[in-house]
């Protein structure tokens, strides 16, 4: 029975494979693959999941594939099946087979058709690998897969200035959930030195035999894992994202960012709830966030003058109440209220153009001067005190960039006396000196030698500091973060003896990516004359294949799971000790900062309205 | 701070000039067709466009690869392009100008607006637009919000800046980052001029900053000085103007800066060496501009060309006919011109017209428990009277998706676990088998069919709010001597003469007003059938009209009705006061209004990529009618697109040509009207109001991404007065994508069937009306009713037009053209 999961895995690696290869001015067939894929999805489900119920609900596992293995270490894709997984699928398939219909006919003539449904089944696919994941590295292929499509779903709209930024900004707090899922994956495999599946993590002895001797690895672990909830379920202090996601057309919006994408964080809780179970600090934590985040979502919610912002907040607030329900081990009220909520929010933002019509109407039948709210009671310094907070959003927005990316942005400006040939003429030689020790490292005395890691990898956070900030050399920042992993390489090399295969693994990728990236740059310049990091340039508007290849050495690059470098990363976190904090934030960090930095310059040099054609640009406010 | 006539910088002006140039599109429920660059309409088109090209940074036509493509695709015809250029630069010129048109390679250079402003970012590195807007356009829809928000905004019926002076005096929170803002707004010094003082220190400056500062984001500033000058048009009324927005804008810049750099940062004008070029000086004719101005009159004439030989290949009128089975009067609206032709095809024996669609008579409504009045008449006009809709039993239907209780966190917990479900099935249904829902902007639901209507007045005491009800009997007679006056219908009545307004239904769609009748200020027509067909059956007003020779036999009944042209269905109004003769009448002539419908159905379904035009009429009407109510549905109607022209004259002149749904029809008959009394309203009304369409859809179509709305998708419903994209961006007004994308870009030609010396005198009566004509913003052709000759209105005279030489195609039916073609159909004659 665990064999027939591989079939759910399938069908959307398949339909999405389709997609890519059709035409884009084949508009029937385009959307009738994705209707079919996700059509044949949800109705094999529905027979497997008759068949599932009738065999008593059996919570099933799969070892899929092992990709990679060392005596120490071993990497492996492993499925999972429970009732978690049948309500997320459930929902998902229905909602995703209904908005796929839906948009056949809306976007119809709509630039980017073809587009649309790739991401569309490549988010779907995500999706899957997500609620299937048998394991956290099985579970983090599909975050990735959610994380870029959803990226691109945003910035949909890529010859607009809003969409894209906001895409950036996305994506910039979804890369903070990924260092939690990374250093959570870091953190358990010390715990359990293997990598450990979501059924063992079931078993109440194996976990708490564990977790006994190392009570703050547990808590750390637990912590990292509400990091990553929270942001992508964009609660507290991350909630903001949510309402600027909605920038694609609405159908993309209604089920991604008013249904499935949002409620991953809660699937992550319900899926490692058995870890944490025992631990009544982090449940107390958890309900705290999400009753938090209920509140403050309520009263940002109830001074929306905008339908989707609206709903948005409202949906927030609702994931905090669920977050409750799961923190309180209510796993049932929080699978059902996750369902209606993604029905409602889904059917809310479909049906919200509507507002206009009906709303009017509503006035102009029952319209009553000046309602009489709740707050209006209040004293006057108060209600509005809470106004103007609920209105600037809590602050939230500047609070994150006070106390997480304008530090970083001031180091990164701190660096500025870098330029291109420095880093070639002291660097590189640098670079060589280090590896040069790693083959040598009996020379080096053991102090140095312990010192050495944190150096190199500081080093490396130096790097995508400045390419994090540079301004105006493209081409210097996307060596800049390339290098970053060379540098991370180099730090972990000095770590522990290893395979020096196990380095090619992690940097082979990088290097093919890093160099199709920068042919590309160097191409852009000859071609274009400007490509500096000032201001978005548009140039897929010109050059829309360049832009879809530099897309993929940027995946490529920052470790995306096409090349073997994903599994590098892992692995070379797997050689960062548990007690090696400082090693361990630093590598994390310039990971974190590499993502955006690459991210960055693929927004600035191809998306946003094209520089050169002022006249067909829609404005930069709209 | 008064300003004298010596200071460079004056307020009042200067808000004035600001207002001139704004988008002036009134909120969503009353979107009305208005010409998007009306702020030029005193230039010449051609110089108009490019100066607010040059000054704004729009597109304003077409560009030379889509001219050259239509060249190549043989819609622009190169005996077109010889004449025009002849015309315009001499014979000799000819191939140096055609090599120009088809291989010429030109740059334009950047806009002026923004130019000033830009100094924050190239001088100061900082990002102004980004740390403002966002705050700014909360505040601002927060603060208008008609209805979205639970909680609003709490001071309100002080103006803008009055209202958040006061909670910035309470409050312990700060729409400012730092202290000096706020102080300046409490401490009473936050007048513009000295706010712009400190932001750009230079007086001669001040214009410059204030047009780039609005300009970043017209949409809000155009929202806002449209409800500072109507604020009416929000039925819960907020009192704001241009001047508040400035001033907490420049606070708000003030602030941001201070967020920066602290208190000690210089003003903008020490740090521009040399102020950019005066915004408003004469912009220059480019080689460009010349050639595209070739190019796009070759376009228009192209098409101009074809139509003109079709009208006057059409054989003479012969006469009226014999005997009549009913007359129809329509909305001139260019949706009504097939399904008239299609009445005509299958009742050979029956007459149409076309007229406003308010049909003369002007009037504000008040519905049955409507706490508001709506105003059913042509924007412009203001009317005295009120008519009020009584007897209404039957209730509006809610929809528990809307209400607000899903948006608080106990009871939307409750409703999340209870409706939610019922959500994902009615999406199933809605997607799988559309129906009528409460959410849908239905025309049928504007006025109940079963009310009654206080259409008569009985005595003039009987008044409200300074407004008549109903309409005495004199006044009922000038209404309707008027609108039979103006179409020629004085003699040879039917039995039956139908009047039909026009109204559409959509659902998801934003923009529904602007589907409806622009005639009645963007709402259904229904209400205006019903009352002048009261006041038509009236005894005593046919008494007063016999005396003044109009003598409507007794037998002679009016029917209101309602077409709705979204679904392509008419409801008739009071057809029980039939007598009975009349009643068999209309029961024979519903069948022939449902066959025309159908027909109607399928020549528009052409355009529907998703119906196919083979199937029979009525199996695509219903396919038609599932789209009007589909939530998947951005293009449930094509609403004005391809509009292109408007023939005022007899139904003899049209009535054998094949114009595509692309013209507007309004009846008149020079021989009722010799001296043009009749002529000068109709032109009054025909200009503004089909060539503000055709303008609207012109410029949303040449740059939808500036001057029209962008496509509709994304859009997010902004405090239910306007869209924008996403929750952070700008208001965007004009027209989606989703409404333009089939439209050709040409200008609308007005025909005028009169003598072209009596057409010269009625346009001369009325300036504004004029304007349109002499500035080139409609072209103007008089046909010759006895020659049948063409004469061109051009530089204040008319001139003989002679059409090429080519035949007009001919056709014996046309479905077959429908089915076969899905582009704009050649003019031809229906054999």
């Amino acid at each position: 029975m665990s064999l027939l999961l591989q079939i759910f895995i399938f069908l959307p690696v398949l339909g999405f494979i389709i997609s890519l290869l059709i035409p884009g001015n084949k508009e029937t067939l385009l959307s009738k693959i994705a209707f079919s894929t996700v059509g044949l999805h949800l109705a094999s489900f529905q027979i497997f999941l008759v068949y599932w119920l009738w065999k008593g609900h059996p919570t099933l596992n799969l070892k899929e594939i092992v990709i990679f293995e060392t005596d120490h270490y071993e990497f492996f894709v492993d499925f999972y099946f429970d009732k978690i997984t049948a309500t997320y699928l459930f929902v998902g398939s229905l909602l995703t087979f209904l908005v796929t219909i839906y948009s056949r006919y809306y976007l119809h003539r709509e630039p980017g058709y073809k587009r649309f449904f790739n991401t569309i089944l490549f988010f779907y696919l995500g999706y899957t690998i997500t609620i299937f994941s048998g394991n956290l590295e099985t579970l983090f292929i599909g975050w990735e897969v959610l994380g870029i499509s959803s990226f691109l779903l945003i910035a949909f709209y890529r010859d607009r200035y809003l969409p894209v930024k906001n895409a950036v900004k996305v994506f910039s707090i979804y890369r903070v959930g990924d260092v939690g899922l990374i250093l959570a994956m870091w953190m358990s495999h010390h715990l359990f030195h293997e990598n450990i599946t979501f059924l063992k993590l079931s078993n109440y002895e194996l976990v708490h035999e564990h977790l006994q001797a190392h009570s703050w690895i547990g808590i750390f672990i637990s912590l990292m894992i509400l990091i990553s909830a929270a942001a992508k379920s964009a609660q507290l202090p991350f909630s903001t994202w949510l309402p600027r996601a909605m920038e694609g057309p609405t159908p993309s919006s209604a089920i991604f960012y008013g249904s499935l994408s949002v409620h991953i964080g809660v699937f992550i809780l319900l899926r490692t709830f058995p870890f944490w179970e025992h631990q009544l600090s982090v449940r107390i934590l958890i309900a705290t966030v999400g009753l938090l985040t209920s509140i403050v979502a309520t009263t940002i919610a109830r001074v929306q003058s905008s339908v989707k912002s609206q709903i948005a907040y409202s949906s927030i607030a609702q994931i905090g109440l669920i977050f409750i329900e799961v923190a309180a081990g209510l796993d049932y009220l929080a699978l059902f209220h996750f369902a209606g909520n993604a029905f409602l929010r889904t059917y809310q933002l479909l049906v919200s153009p509507s507002v206009v019509s009906y709303q009017i109407r509503e006035q102009f039948y029952n319209f009553i001067p000046r309602q009489h709210t709740l707050e209006d009671s209040f004293p006057k310094r108060l209600e509005y005190t809470l106004y103007m907070l609920s209105l600037k959003e809590w602050n939230i927005d500047s609070f994150m960039y006070r106390y997480l990316w304008n530090p970083l942005k001031w180091t990164g400006r701190k660096l500025n006396f870098l330029v291109m040939n420095q880093v070639l003429y002291y660097l590189i030689p640098m670079y060589l000196i280090g590896l040069f020790c790693v083959y040598n490292k009996d020379l080096i005395p053991e102090t140095v030698l312990h010192a050495l890691p944190i150096g190199f990898s500081f080093i490396g956070l130096v790097f995508v500091l400045k390419s994090f900030t540079e301004r105006i050399h493209a081409r210097m920042s996307w060596l800049l973060v390339v290098m970053n992993h060379f540098w991370v390489a180099l730090a972990v090399a000095f770590n522990e003896n290893f395979s020096f295969n196990e380095i090619h693994l992690y940097l082979i990728g990088v290097a093919i990516s890093g160099i199709v990236g920068y042919w590309i740059l160097f191409n852009m310049k000859q071609r274009e004359g400007t490509v500096d990091l000032n201001q978005f340039h548009g140039y897929s508007w010109k050059h829309p294949k360049l832009a879809l290849v530099f897309l993929l050495a940027c995946l490529g690059a920052s470790g995306f799971p096409i090349t073997p470098t994903f599994i590098g990363e892992d692995l070379i976190f797997s050689h960062i000790h548990e007690n090696q904090f400082v090693l361990a934030a630093s590598v994390a960090l310039s990971l974190i900062l590499d993502g955006l930095a690459i991210i960055r310059i693929y927004a600035r040099i191809f998306l946003g309205p094209h520089v050169k054609s002022v006249y067909e640009m829609a404005y930069r406010s709209s | 701070m008064k300003a004298t006539t010596e200071t460079l910088y004056n307020e009042h002006e200067l808000l004035h000039a600001l207002k001139h140039y704004l988008p002036a599109q009134a909120p969503l429920k009353d979107f009305i067709h208005h010409n998007t660059l009306h702020a030029f309409q005193h230039l010449k088109f051609s110089h108009a466009i490019y100066s607010a090209s040059t000054i704004f940074g729009y597109r304003v036509s077409l560009s030379l690869a889509e001219y050259r493509a239509c060249f190549k695709q043989g819609r622009i015809q190169e005996a077109v392009i010889d004449r025009i250029i002849t015309q315009k630069k001499g014979s000799g010129q000819l191939p140096i100008w055609k090599e120009k048109m088809l291989t010429g390679h030109y740059q334009k250079g950047s806009p002026r607006i923004g130019l000033l402003r830009a100094a924050w970012k190239r001088e100061y590195q900082i990002d102004l637009d980004s740390l403002v807007h966002p705050l700014l356009f909360r505040v601002l829809c927060s603060y208008l919000d008609q209805g979205i928000s639970i909680w609003n905004f709490p001071v309100w019926h002080k103006g803008l800046i009055a209202s958040i002076r006061e909670m910035e005096r309470v409050s312990f929170s700060s729409f400012f980052r730092g202290k000096r803002a706020k102080k300046l707004l409490l401490g009473g010094q936050a007048d513009m001029r000295h706010l712009l003082k400190i932001l750009v220190g230079d007086e001669k400056l001040y214009k410059r900053y204030l047009f780039d500062q609005q300009f970043a984001h017209q949409g809000w500033s155009g929202m806002v000085s449209t409800v500072e000058d109507q604020p009416q048009t929000l039925l819960d009324h907020k009192k704001i103007s241009l001047h508040d927005l400035i001033t907490f804008e420049l606070l708000l810049e003030i602030d941001a800066l201070d967020s920066v750099f602290g208190t000690e940062w210089k003003p903008l004008c020490e740090t521009v060496r040399e102020p950019p070029i005066d915004l408003f000086a004469e912009v220059p004719v480019t080689e460009l501009d010349e050639v595209t101005t070739l190019w796009q009159e070759a376009f228009e004439w192209s098409y101009y060309d074809e139509v003109l030989r079709g009208i006057q290949s059409v054989p003479p009128g012969n006469g009226k006919q014999s005997s009549t089975t009913f007359q129809a009067l329509f909305c001139i609206d260019d949706r009504e011109c097939s399904l008239r032709r299609y009445l005509e095809k299958v009742d050979p024996h029956c007459e149409t017209f076309g007229t406003p669609g308010f049909f003369g008579v002007e009037f504000f409504f008040q519905p049955d428990h409507g706490k508001f009045y709506t105003k059913l008449c042509p924007a412009p006009v203001t009317p005295n009277y009120l008519i009020k809709e009584v007897g209404v039993r039957r209730k509006h239907e809610r929809d528990a998706h809307f209400t607000k209780h899903t948006h608080s966190l106990f009871r939307g917990w409750l409703i999340a676990q209870t409706l939610g479900f019922w959500s994902a099935f009615k999406l199933f249904l809605n997607i799988f088998k559309p129906s009528v829902s409460p959410a849908m902007a239905s025309s049928f639901r504007h006025m109940e069919k079963e009310s009654r209507l206080t259409i008569e007045n009985k005595t003039l005491q009987n008044r409200e709010n300074n407004l008549q009800i109903g309409f005495t009997v004199p006044e009922m007679v000038t209404r309707v001597e008027g609108l039979l006056r103006s179409i020629g219908l004085v003699e040879n009545f039917a039995p039956v003469i139908y009047v039909i307004g026009h109204g559409s239904s959509s659902v998801n769609n934003p923009h529904y007003a602007a589907y409806d009748c622009g005639a009645c200020s963007g709402r259904a027509g229904s209400v205006n059938s019903r009352v002048i067909c009261y006041m038509a059956n009236h005894s005593e007003v046919r008494a007063l009209l016999r005396e003044i020779g109009i003598a409507i036999p007794d037998a002679t009944q009016f029917v209101g009705g309602l077409h709705d042209t979204t679904r392509d269905e008419i409801m008739f109004f009071d057809e029980d006061s039939l007598v009975p003769a009349n009643k068999i009448n209309h029961r024979v002539n519903e069948e022939i209004f449902v066959q025309a419908l159908h027909f109607n159905a399928k020549e528009r379904s052409r355009r529907f990529e998703s119906i196919n035009t083979d199937l029979s009429p009525d199996e695509i009407h219903e396919h038609v009618r599932i789209r009007s109510v589909s939530l998947f549905e951005p293009r449930p109607e094509l609403n004005h697109a391809t509009n292109s022209l408007c023939i005022i004259g007899r139904r003899s002149l049209t009535k054998h040509l094949f114009l595509d749904r692309r013209s507007f029809l309004n009846s008149f008959d020079y021989r009722v009207d010799p001296e043009g009394k009749y002529l000068l309203p109709i032109l009054k009304a025909a200009a503004p109001v089909c060539g503000g369409i055709n303008l609207e859809y012109f410029f949303s179509r040449v740059d939808n991404q500036k001057l029209g709305a962008g496509t509709k998708l994304p859009h997010n419903v902004m405090g239910l007065i306007g869209v924008a994209n996403g929750i952070d961006g700008d208001l965007r007004p004009g027209l989606p994508s989703q409404m333009i994308e089939v439209h050709d870009p040409v200008r609308l030609m007005v025909v005028v069937e009169h003598f072209p010396e009596v057409v010269l005198q009625t346009i001369q009566k009325s300036p504004e009306t004029y304007e349109w004509f002499i500035n080139e913003w409609v072209h103007l052709v008089a046909i010759d009713p006895l020659t049948h000759e063409l004469f061109y209105f051009k530089e204040g005279q008319f001139t003989k037009y002679n059409t090429l030489k080519i035949s007009v195609p001919q056709v014996d039916d046309v479905m077959s053209l429908l089915e076969t073609h899905t582009e704009n159909i050649p003019v031809h004659l229906i054999l």
